[in-house]
């Protein structure tokens, strides 16, 4: 298959590995040994970091910033990007600045409202969408021009993801969304987090069924749960997440000091059960404000060592 | 039609408490229709500002006025005979007729007594709801009906975003999701295949980011 | 039935309380009432079905605005009874009458004396 950027990820995935993303989220201040110290705990187990854009609308260090200080440990980033803060001149803009830097990797979303976050009272831009901005990464990689028409000089390349919910509303367009987004030239796909593994697995098949997981590389989202307080607020309070009563029942089931270890456990039987699954081309764990527990779930789901490619 | 609402009587009180001759204008279109600047507005705010400078000293005159439109050259010209009886203008019209009323008359303080909210509809008893943001260029053809631009928080043109839960958007639950709509609508026009058509990046010169806007119409300027 | 009701108001008769406006009430005011009441039929027995519920709004409106202006927002009441409750009336109005007198005169009146001295 060919490779198309000097992404690690993207190599990784095309040889055929099952891919292994994880994510960090920028600091609410400008000390970057934060980055550094998230980045140094998952580096040796991951073959790409996401770093979060203001996530949940709280302000934060820049997610490219942050990714800098990541390129330069010599961790690859995965930059992501929202349209909820920026116009196309600013998007193009930082595309542009993440290749100077070598950055190889993006995922485009349209980020959460601001409502949610430090600044309920700020504009939204929403120049574009998310899928408009994965199109214009890749006309800026192929084409090698800006929106405006003009060439780049020294075009980026980036390879570029975006998201999915294979839980979302409205259920008849779970999978005609994934293709909208193949559609825009979605490289990667990363998943929101997976509680529900029979919904997955019936999403997946659909996918398959329209040979969408050959068009691209779908990462099945992945988060350990702390405890039971954090499963029930996933089920209850977060937009688009499906947490079965099993698995609240069964954090329930153990003491209060083992619900975290279990929680573990947990993830790392849903990646062992879904490495076996169609269309999965590798994990995204999202292990939020946890990042130390990374490696043990990487070693113990068989992912690691990672491949050298 | 245009949506508005009544300003807090505290916000208008403090903005017009140093003038002493004071004239509550109103407009009989958009403003009646949602209840905040017609006819009757115009009476229960005139009625209330006097008994509030009656009660705390100010010696006020407050006169009433409603025109068929405020944003209409002939119908401002009504007040122009008792123009200068007037300190100053509180303005139940929109933000149009309020600026058109500052423009004809540039000495006379204008006080806007509304907040203009939005293009929308009258859903209901007491329910005014958009469904409108003249952008400038209209996609409704190809999204059922339903606009993505007023109605979607993130005026997502390829939605839903992430956010959309069971039919509702994730800024809150009595808001609906303007992609769950959409969805809802092509699937009833059996034109859900749609769906899959990817929307374009969006001019938006047309919309406030182009700058004020304007209808140049030759055929009917004689 | 002859029953004993304070001499202190007068009746406005209107077909229904839904002809009632805003207007009319904070007019009252205006013109120096201390207090104003507004006797509707039972909830639910309205003959034009919302006429009584559109007067409660009204009332709770324009007693919002009588607060806000200082004259308060106490000296408005919506009551309701059937036609046929005509010592419910008058202990209504008594009511009325002795929560007004505590109150005591609308500021409207003393703002208006001012005035008037002024003027002469």
């Amino acid at each position: 298959m060919k490779v198309n950027t000097q992404s690690n990820l993207e190599k990784v995935l095309k040889a055929g590995h099952l891919g292994v993303t994880s994510e960090c989220g920028p600091p609410r201040g400008s000390d970057p040994e934060e980055v550094k110290e998230k980045g140094s705990l998952i580096k040796d187990h991951v073959d790409a970091v996401n770093v979060t854009d203001n996530q949940t609308a709280m302000t934060r260090m820049s997610s490219l910033a942050a990714c800098v200080h990541l390129k330069l440990m010599g961790i690859e980033p995965v930059l992501q990007m929202v349209t909820r803060d920026r116009n196309r001149v600013a998007l193009q803009s930082d595309i542009l600045g993440a290749a100077s830097f070598d950055i190889p990797n993006m995922l485009c979303l349209s980020g959460d409202h601001q409502s949610f976050g430090d600044c309920a009272q700020g504009q939204n831009v929403h120049d574009l969408d998310s899928m408009q901005l994965v199109q214009t990464v890749r006309h800026m990689r192929d084409e090698g021009k800006f929106l405006g028409g003009d060439d780049i000089k020294r075009p980026p390349k980036i390879f570029v993801g975006a998201a999915a919910n294979p839980f979302a509303d409205p259920f008849e367009i779970r999978v005609p969304r994934l293709a909208k987004k193949i559609a825009c030239g979605a490289e990667f796909i990363q998943t929101q987090c997976i509680y529900n593994l029979d919904k997955f697995e019936e999403w997946m098949k659909q996918v398959c069924d329209r040979g969408l997981h050959e068009k691209t590389f779908i990462m099945a989202g992945m988060t350990p749960m702390k405890s039971v307080g954090m499963a029930k607020y996933m089920k209850n309070r977060v937009p688009g997440m499906d947490v079965p009563n099993e698995v609240i029942d069964r954090l329930a089931g153990v003491d209060k000091k083992d619900q975290a270890q279990e929680g573990i456990d947990i993830c790392v039987e849903a990646i062992q059960r879904l490495k076996e699954i169609e269309g999965v081309s590798g994990f995204h764990i999202m292990a939020i404000e946890w990042e130390e527990k990374v490696p043990e779930i990487v070693e113990r789901s068989g992912l690691y060592p990672r491949p050298e490619v | 039609m245009i949506i508005a609402k009544k300003k807090p009587m505290e916000e208008i009180i403090e903005e017009v408490k140093d003038f002493d001759k004071i004239l509550v204008f109103g407009c009989n279109e958009c403003v009646t229709v949602c209840e905040a600047g017609g006819k009757k507005e115009v009476e229960v705010l005139a009625s209330a500002l006097r008994m509030y400078f009656m009660t705390h000293g100010g010696e006020k005159e407050i006169f009433e006025k409603t025109v068929e439109r405020q944003c209409d050259h002939e119908y401002l010209e009504e007040i122009r005979k008792d123009i200068d009886n007037y300190d100053a203008i509180i303005s139940l019209a929109c933000g149009v007729g309020v600026q058109f009323t500052a423009e004809k008359y540039l000495t006379t303080h204008l006080i806007p007594g509304v907040n203009t909210v939005c293009l929308g509809a009258n859903e209901d008893r007491g329910l005014w709801t958009e469904r409108c943001q003249a952008c400038g260029s209209c996609v409704l053809a190809k999204t059922g009906g339903i606009c993505p631009v007023s109605r979607c928080a993130k005026r997502v043109l390829n939605g839903p975003c992430g956010g959309s839960t069971n039919g509702k958007c994730e800024i809150s639950k009595d808001v609906d999701c303007a992609w769950q709509l959409i969805v809802d609508r092509l699937k009833a026009l059996d034109k859900l295949d749609d769906y899959e058509k990817v929307a374009p990046v969006k001019d938006w010169s047309t919309d406030r980011a182009g700058g004020p806007r304007t209808v140049t119409r030759e055929d009917v300027n004689i | 039935m002859r029953l004993k009701c304070p001499t202190s108001f007068r009746i406005v008769r209107v077909p229904c309380t839904g002809k009632v406006d805003a207007i009319h009430m904070l007019r009252a005011f205006e013109k120096g009432a201390d207090g104003v009441f507004v006797v509707g039929c039972m909830e639910g027995d309205c003959h034009y079905n919302q006429g009584n519920f559109r007067a409660r709004k009204r009332v709770e409106q324009v007693s919002e605005i009588l607060e806000k202006v200082g004259v308060g927002g106490d000296r408005i009441k919506m009551f309701n009874l059937s036609s046929g409750e005509g010592p419910l009336f008058a202990e209504y109005s008594i009511e009325m009458d002795t929560k007004i007198r505590e109150l005591g005169p609308s500021p409207i009146k003393k703002g208006k004396k001012v005035k008037n001295a002024n003027a002469a």
